[in-house]
C-alpha cells in the first residue's frame, strides 16, 4: 500500500481543484498521441488522427481524454485505495483492450507536462513530486490485474 | 544517428532562443533533486539539500544547473552530431562521475516539465515532440561512451 504524507495529499488535492478535467484530459491524450505516435494504434476507430491539429480537434479524443481524467479524479479522492479503484479498469485494459502497461507511464508523464503547461509556476517542485508519485501509483494499479 | 526534420530543428532552435539558460538550468536540476531524491547522492558537496526550498535556493545547484543547460545549448547547435558533441562528457560521466545513465533520461524529462511550465500554451504537442526527441538523443549520446 502507498503511504502519502499530509503534504503530498494536500499538494495533490490543491492542484486538482484548479484543474479543468475536460481540457486537461483532452490535452493530455493529444500530447500522448502526437509525441508517441504508436499509441494511435489503440484508437483506430477514432477517425482523423493524421496531424497534431486533427488530433487536437478530434471530438473522440476529447471525449476519451475526459473519461480517462475523470477516472484519475476517482484516484485523487481515494488516495488510500487506488488499487481497488482501478481493479476493473485493469482487467479491461489487459483482457479486452490489450494495452501495453508502459503506455500508462507515458500517459502519466504527459499528464505531468500538461499540468505544468496549464498551471505554470503553481506547479511547484513539491506539487510535481506528489503528482509524479500519483501517476506512478495509478500506472501500477492499472497494471496489477495483468496476466 | 538521430535525424531531425527541418521543422523539428526550427522548433528546437526557436524555443531555445527564448530560454533563460541560468534560470531554466537551476530550475531543472532543482526539480530533479526534489522529485527524484536519490539523485542527491551525486551532489554531496553541494551543502544544504534538506528541503525543496533549500534545494531550489542553493547557489551550487543553480550554478551546476546553468553549466548543464549550457551544454545542452551545444547540443542545439550540433543536432546532426550529438554523439560527437557529448563524447568527452560521456567519458567523464562514466569514468569519473559514475552516474547511472537512467538519470540522464530523468533530467531530460524534468527539463521538458520546466519548459512546459515556463512556456505554457506555446509548448504545444509538436514542440514537446521535438524536444522529447532532443533530450532522448542527448541522454543516448551521454551514455554512448559507457563501458
Amino acid at each position: 500500500m502507498v503511504n502519502w504524507t499530509t503534504e503530498e495529499k494536500h499538494a495533490i488535492s490543491t492542484i486538482w481543484a484548479k484543474v479543468d478535467v475536460d481540457k486537461l484530459g483532452a490535452h493530455t491524450l493529444s500530447r500522448l498521441l502526437v509525441v508517441y505516435p504508436w499509441t494511435q494504434r489503440y484508437f483506430s476507430n477514432f477517425g482523423n488522427l493524421s496531424s497534431p491539429i486533427a488530433i487536437d480537434g478530434n471530438p473522440r479524443v476529447r471525449a476519451h481524454g475526459k473519461k480517462v481524467l475523470t477516472s484519475f479524479g476517482e484516484a485523487v479522492k481515494n488516495l488510500d485505495n487506488v488499487k481497488a479503484i482501478f481493479d476493473k479498469l485493469s482487467h479491461l485494459h489487459s483482457e479486452k483492450l490489450h494495452v501495453d502497461p508502459q503506455n500508462f507511464r507515458l500517459l502519466g508523464d504527459n499528464l505531468i507536462i500538461e499540468l505544468a503547461a496549464s498551471l505554470g509556476k503553481d506547479f511547484t517542485p513539491e506539487a510535481q513530486a506528489a503528482w509524479q508519485k500519483l501517476v506512478g501509483v495509478v500506472a501500477s494499479a492499472l497494471s496489477k490485474q495483468y496476466h | 544517428m538521430v535525424h531531425f526534420t527541418a521543422e523539428e530543428k526550427s522548433t528546437i532552435t526557436s524555443l531555445w532562443g527564448k530560454v533563460n539558460v541560468e534560470e531554466t538550468g537551476g530550475e531543472a536540476l532543482g526539480r530533479l533533486l526534489v522529485v527524484y531524491p536519490w539523485t542527491q547522492r551525486f551532489f554531496d558537496s553541494f551543502g544544504n539539500l534538506s528541503s525543496p526550498s533549500a534545494i531550489l535556493g542553493n547557489p551550487k545547484v543553480k550554478a551546476h544547473g546553468k553549466k548543464v543547460l549550457t551544454s545542452l545549448g551545444d547540443a542545439v547547435k550540433n543536432l546532426d552530431n550529438l554523439k560527437g558533441a557529448f563524447s568527452k562528457l560521456s567519458e567523464l560521466h562514466c569514468d569519473k562521475l559514475h552516474v547511472d545513465p537512467e538519470n540522464f533520461r530523468l533530467l531530460g524529462n524534468v527539463l521538458i516539465v520546466v519548459l512546459a511550465a515556463h512556456f505554457g500554451k506555446e509548448f504545444t504537442p509538436e514542440v514537446q515532440a521535438a524536444w522529447q526527441k532532443l533530450v532522448t538523443g542527448v541522454a543516448s549520446a551521454l551514455a554512448h561512451k559507457y563501458h
